[in-house]
């Protein structure tokens, strides 16, 4: 182990971020189905417009984490600390399950790594992204439907194509669908889960592009898991290396990936096809 | 009237029709909420009516004068079965007329003429969860009734709006119960939706297959679900009822030939008749005057 593992102050004293409070706080959180299966413990801070990477090979409790964090799976123990536009500073499994779910459709977009996870493939595009709308309450068809074709377009997708349904879409096309049906409500953080997997490399450079533009134009927090490591050179602020559930590494993108210090960062890096 | 021999009154026995009522109490209370009850085997299969039986046997007494219908009609198969049944086990008095009837079991109407405050109308449902298509889990759908997560069910409006311009669903039409439950009206044509409002009569259903009770008490608010700029609406005809001639009352189109000619008649069979009658004795009367 060596200084920068798990130290939350050499990376806060980096950054004008220590002015803000932090939007997420996540203090030893613990979530194993069998010893070795699971995550934890895990600690770390997410500041407002920060993205987070948390990388590591399959099985080393990424998906997780991210389902602790994201509030669909309640940890066997520790606290994650939201700080709420509605409810202020919430401890996110202390509190009512009303008040997650408020979050989840309002203040909190998930993008799952499957789109068809993520979306209703049986109706429209348009309805798809308008249901985060109806869910905080919009009733008037003619404002949905604006929005919808208003995000369309943010995304990259032809506004006539807003009446098919997702079924008709490329693989492509549907995360993008995915992320536009997020970001209707004008989340402040979004999780997401291997969102360029299963696109082929021309199409994920696209996706990226837009997701980096996304992220800086509406000062998103994002966690992203991927273990593709230069999807999270690309979008990612800080990084965090899991292995076997437990964080092994964690620091700037660059620094973690320039000159990793634990072995398995190391095997990880070297493992990348160089040209 | 026969009653037949080596069943308890009704058919139910009295432990079932006990825990019955007990289900229909908390559905009162609870306006819009589905009650869990322990469904019993009835003489016909489920889809027929077994929910709706279940609680006519529960609710009917020896003074109780029973109407089926079904589609409007006092005289289709269902019906017939139904209201014999309980002629039969009960021995109770049925009818066919609307204001004579102190329970109406339904199934798929609301008849036309106005229910009173001294009367239980009876729905037979065969899916009482609204949410359904848009959730499949059961402990989902719990959840999001407790929360009132209502949104997703907009969806379904807003894909028919986005696919024939207009809300297309025209049964099965979702309400919000008393401003807190949604609600499955059961497969009645959403004409009927408004008659459910601050109706004076105690609205009472059963899903046999589904082993759920509601309720709607009497006086309670029931609204449709809509969009601000596409508001609730219902059907309309452009012709009268071919037999009757009553503009206001809900059509079905009956093909009359091989050649495609149609006609449109009142659903509710008790209620054109009734007009007929009163048409021939005001003509009668009129008459009678000339002379």
């Amino acid at each position: 182990m060596n200084n920068r593992v798990m130290s939350d102050a050499s990376i806060m004293n980096t950054s004008a971020w220590q002015d803000l409070a932090p939007l997420l706080s996540v203090r030893d959180v613990n979530k194993y189905y069998a010893p070795g299966k699971g995550c934890g413990p895990v600690n770390f801070d997410l500041y407002p417009g920060e993205v987070m990477g948390i990388v590591g090979e399959s099985g080393s409790g990424k998906s997780t984490l991210l389902s602790c964090l994201s509030a669909r799976q309640t940890p066997d123990s520790g606290q994650i600390i939201y700080n709420s536009e509605q409810f202020g500073e919430m401890d996110l499994y202390a509190g009512d399950e009303s008040e997650r779910r408020v979050l989840m459709r309002s203040e909190w977009g998930i993008v799952h790594q499957h789109a068809r996870d993520g979306l209703r493939m049986n109706v429209s595009a348009g309805a798809n992204i308008g249901e985060r709308l109806m869910a905080v309450g919009q009733r008037h068809y003619g404002d949905i439907r604006a929005k919808a074709e208003e995000w369309l377009e943010a995304v990259e997708i032809d506004a006539n194509r807003i009446d098919d349904r997702p079924s008709q879409f490329s693989g492509g096309m549907q995360q993008r669908l995915q992320i536009a049906r997020n970001l209707v409500t004008h989340p402040r953080l979004i999780f997401m889960d291997e969102p360029t997997g299963g696109l082929d490399v021309s199409v994920q450079a696209r996706l990226l592009d837009l997701l980096r533009n996304l992220v800086s134009q509406l000062g998103l927090s994002v966690i992203i898991v991927t273990h593709d490591l230069a999807v999270a050179r690309l979008l990612a602020h800080r990084l965090m290396v899991m292995r076997r559930g437990e964080v092994v590494e964690s620091g700037l993108t660059d620094q973690v990936l320039d000159d990793p210090q634990h072995p398995y960062t190391q095997l990880l890096v070297s493992s990348i096809l160089q040209n | 009237m026969s009653t037949a021999t080596g069943y308890n009154f009704a058919y139910l026995d009295e432990q079932s029709k006990r825990m019955i009522r007990r289900a229909i109490l908390k559905a009162v209370a609870i306006p819009g909420y589905q009650v869990p009850f322990g469904g019993r085997e009835m003489p016909l299969p489920h889809g027929w009516g077994t929910g709706g039986m279940q609680v006519t046997a529960s609710v009917i007494g020896e003074a109780d004068r029973l109407k089926v219908i079904d589609q409007g009609a006092d005289d289709t198969t269902n019906a017939v079965s139904i209201r014999r049944f309980f002629a039969t086990t009960a021995g109770v008095e049925t009818t066919e007329s609307t204001a004579a009837a102190s329970l109406i079991q339904t199934r798929h109407r609301i008849p036309e003429t106005p229910l009173q405050a001294d009367q239980i109308l009876i729905y037979q449902v065969p899916i009482p969860e609204p949410l359904r298509f848009i959730e499949p889990r059961e402990t989902e759908t719990r959840k999001m009734h407790a929360l009132s997560e209502y949104g997703a069910m907009q969806v379904k409006l807003y894909e028919d709006v986005a696919r024939f311009g207009h809300i297309a669903t025209s049964y099965d039409y979702p309400v919000m119960v008393n401003n807190r439950y949604m609600m499955d009206p059961s497969p009645i044509p959403k004409f009927d939706n408004p008659k459910m409002n601050r109706m004076p009569a105690l609205q009472l259903f059963g899903a046999g297959f589904e082993k759920r009770i509601y309720a709607v008490p009497p006086y309670t608010e029931v609204k449709s679900l809509d969009f601000d700029d596409y508001p609730f609406e219902v059907q309309r005809w452009d012709e009268n009822c071919a037999i009757c001639g009553s503009d206001h009352s809900f059509l079905d189109e009956v093909i009359i030939d091989d050649a495609g000619s149609k006609m449109f008649v009142c659903s509710d069979t008790d209620y054109c008749r009734s007009r007929q009658t009163n048409a021939t004795e005001s003509a009668t009367a009129t008459e009678e005057t000339l002379s």
